[in-house]
């Protein structure tokens, strides 16, 4: 096996410096939004008594989902033993804890007394998957910092592949957890499915990878280092599998419900007549999160090149976010069914739909967590050696 | 370089630690305003109070929301309804000022309060509700005019 | 004495109640129905608090209910419908094949296996031991999780800054919160406020007793004319039924 080397980016030039410099005032733009949403009460927001999470929560779960399968490479290079991915393992482990911190940034923020956080930390009750989350997100960071420590040290070197296992048994458990946020809840039609689960699972694999590609190609060009079409190549295909696998739990998830009678007011709801969630499912989540980038990946036609694939990263990105959308704040929108059969009216909006725009605020939280994940990873690839100096094709 | 960083970093905390030394005024106390009244005491001595009023409160608020004891010993609205009072233009300082009975030493200490947020810093018979009032309150402030005069405890 | 006062105010009752219609009357024979736990013992599960509603008796345009929680909790509107807290609210239905229509009061439904109490983190939204699902604004987060959990929609989040509480509501921004029948009148051997809204206006649709105790007024009731959950399928054994759904 060639000797892999390692090393940090020079990181000297302008334009990194702009670019962390850009990143810090996204950054920036997103603590003023906290400041407001929180010295002023959530009334600032789109989200109500009605639509209880919003466009906070669709940027932080949507990169703590793909923070899980960010780490995706690196499991398959220690845990699945496919020496080809080797290479990639350690910026597969930054990426995970910069995103998984992203979101968590995001989430921490948006809480109502976010001061209380180490109430938070100290008091637990053990019957809520959130509460296991908490234990589960702060773990991870413990469990892929060793790991990495333990790809990147040499005495550590021969416990690398138990700590990649661990890794990997800990981020299922994790993507499990967040994914029953939404499985374990009796109340509303759209959630209450063990199936969330592992759907989430599945979609952990396509975000995170397609953030993974992304990060990857990008952190290449700007170094002028080689990456190689083996590489690039590789990530693709699995990528398809990926999108396809999504697509089909999609299926799965809404045929179900199309089956059971008790569902079908909330399968037209998302399917038909919910208007901005309609429009973000089948626009946003299916055609360009799913359809297109499986067209443009799998179609003999295309060219493959690495700005089409950059597209798919981007449009598989969009149909993530599009997926939280409308599975967060869609199956909130549509009614509790409190009372089958019946009309209902009330003050407290009972028996309508519920419409939500997302303030400014909610959006500048959720971009600055991107901007948070990325400025980790541009920051942490100059200080320690993560990225191999070359990823060129073996000849 | 590492040298040079931390023999800056002794520099900058020595000139920090002697800047007590540098100001002639000092911060001013506190004025603690004393609930007035013949034998009108505090739940506990001074001195207790002082140190673990905190740990009463904590204590309390369990078990009144937990466990449903309102014994008023160490109720929170009694500390209120005691400490908290008009000064002699009849205004009631709120609670984010330095008059506030409570904010005087919080502030002075920088020791941040939360309580605030939800229980409202003054007594409910100062708090006009344009005529309408709970039952409840009007119980209570029935229950504290009857007993005014009488000292700080009750029952 | 009590005793003594109570029993002729029963008697009394008795000879006036009406023949046949179901009567409730609730407020005046609580006083000593309700077990008077003093100030300083802890409540115990031997208690468990229910309500029952009677929707046949609940009139469509009353809000009786509404606006005596809302001044016993100092709940002050902000004109933002979406976001204000409400406790309880008048909800509407109209059966859709039938066209019958009827109102009813919907609040916390203090679900035996609350799913709120499940969710919350750090174990901030709890039941009482005698049945009161309630919110420990102390350790809330204000993560809203429990909003997304209730079947009911029962709670509300403080969107803006609260000011002037009253003393049976401690709330304040960022926190989480709903009906807490009115378990600091409860406490007192009183009846929640809404209740005794209802029997003071004479319309006896509420009612508040004991579940527990198979002698109480709401117990005999339940025996006699039953009471349904709402959303029963769930399982969830709520502390509040409804007759006439």
């Amino acid at each position: 096996m060639k000797k892999i080397e390692y090393t940090a980016i020079k990181g000297n030039s302008l334009a990194y410096y702009g670019l962390l410099g850009g990143l810090g005032l996204v950054m920036l733009i997103g603590l003023l939004a906290v400041w407001h949403m929180e010295h002023n009460g959530h009334y600032v927001t789109g989200m109500t008594n009605q639509i209880v999470w919003g466009m906070p929560h669709v940027f932080a779960v949507f990169l703590i989902v793909a923070a899980s399968g960010a780490l995706n490479v690196a499991s398959i290079a220690s845990v699945f033993r496919k020496e080809d991915y080797e290479p990639l393992a350690r910026l597969s482990g930054l990426l995970a804890i910069a995103l998984l911190a992203g979101g968590l940034v995001v989430l921490l923020l948006d809480l109502g007394r976010p001061d209380r956080l180490i109430v938070a930390m100290t008091y637990y009750n053990f019957k809520s998957i959130f509460a296991w989350n908490i234990i589960l997100y702060t773990g991870f960071f413990a469990i892929v910092g060793i790991y990495i420590w333990f790809m990147m040290d040499h005495s550590m070197y021969r416990f690398k592949k138990q700590a990649g296992l661990a890794a990997f048994v800990w981020r299922l458990i994790l993507t499990t957890g967040t994914g029953s946020i939404f499985g374990f809840l009796v109340a509303r039609s759209a959630y209450d499915a063990a199936l969330m689960a592992p759907m989430f699972i599945i979609m952990s694999f396509s975000f995170g990878l397609a953030i993974f590609i992304l990060v990857l190609m990008a952190s290449y060009n700007w170094t002028g280092r080689e990456l190689g079409d083996e590489v690039v190549s590789r990530l693709r295909n699995l990528l398809g599998v990926f999108v396809a696998a999504v697509l089909y739990f999609v299926i799965v998830y809404h045929l179900t419900n199309l089956y059971i009678t008790e569902h079908h007011g909330v399968e037209k709801f998302i399917l038909l007549e919910g208007g901005q969630f309609t429009r973000v499912f089948w626009i946003g989540q299916i055609i360009l999160g799913g359809l297109v980038p499986l067209a443009l990946i799998y179609a003999p036609g295309v060219r493959n090149c690495r700005k089409t694939l950059a597209v798919i990263c981007t449009l598989i990105i969009i149909g993530g976010l599009s997926t939280m959308y409308t599975i967060i704040i869609g199956g909130q929108a549509y009614p509790l069914e409190m009372f089958p059969g019946y009309e209902v009216s009330s003050t407290f909006f009972d028996g309508v739909v519920n419409d939500y725009t997302p303030s400014i605020y909610e959006i500048a939280l959720g971009v600055g967590g991107v901007a948070v994940s990325l400025v980790i990873v541009a920051f942490v690839i100059k200080v320690l050696p993560f990225l191999p100096s070359s990823l060129a094709d073996n000849k | 370089m590492i040298n040079r960083f931390l023999r800056i970093t002794f520099v900058l905390t020595g000139l920090v630690l002697l800047l007590p030394a540098t100001g002639s005024a000092e911060t001013p106390l506190p004025v603690i305003h004393e609930p007035e009244g013949e034998g009108v005491k505090c739940v506990e001595p001074e001195e207790v109070m002082r140190r673990d009023h905190m740990n009463f409160i904590l204590h309390q608020r369990d078990e009144t929301v937990h466990e449903g004891i309102r014994t008023s010993k160490y109720s929170f609205a009694e500390c209120i309804n005691c400490h908290v009072e008009p000064d002699d233009s009849g205004n009631i300082a709120d609670v984010d000022s330095k008059d506030h009975f409570c904010n005087g030493c919080h502030e002075y200490a920088a020791v941040t309060i939360d309580c605030f947020e939800c229980h409202a810093d003054r007594p409910q018979k100062f708090i006009d509700r344009g005529g309408k009032s709970a039952s409840l309150q009007e119980e209570m402030h029935q229950m504290l005019t009857a007993n005014e005069g009488t000292g700080g405890e009750l029952k | 004495m009590s005793d003594c006062v109570n029993q002729s105010r029963r008697s009394f009752l008795e000879k006036s109640a009406a023949v046949g219609a179901i009567t409730i009357a609730p407020g005046i024979l609580l006083h000593q129905v309700a077990n008077a736990k003093p100030d300083d013992q802890p409540v115990s599960d031997s208690v468990r608090w229910g309500m029952l509603i009677n929707t046949n008796n609940c009139e469509q345009g009353c809000t009786d209910c509404i606006d005596a929680c809302n001044t016993e909790h100092g709940l002050v509107g902000n004109n933002r419908p979406q976001s204000d807290t409400q406790y309880i609210r008048k909800v509407t239905l109209r059966d859709k094949m039938t066209g019958h229509e009827l109102s009813l009061p919907m609040m916390c439904q203090h679900c035996e296996t609350a799913p709120c109490v499940d969710v919350c983190p750090t174990g901030a939204s709890f039941k009482r031991k005698d049945g009161i699902a309630l919110v420990d604004k102390h350790i809330c987060i204000g993560c809203r999780y429990c909003m997304m959990a209730c079947p009911y929609k029962a709670r509300s989040f403080v969107h803006e800054e609260v000011k002037n509480q009253t003393l049976s509501a401690p709330r304040g921004k960022g926190t989480v919160e709903s009906c807490t029948m009115c378990v600091h009148r409860v406490d007192k051997d009183q009846i929640p406020a809404c209740v005794e809204a209802c029997s003071k206006g004479k319309h006896d649709a509420m009612m508040f007793g004991d579940l527990n105790d198979p002698n109480s007024e709401i117990s005999k009731e339940l025996e006699k004319h039953g009471g349904k959950q709402i959303r029963a399928d769930l399982q969830l054994n709520t502390a509040v039924r409804y007759q006439g759904l």
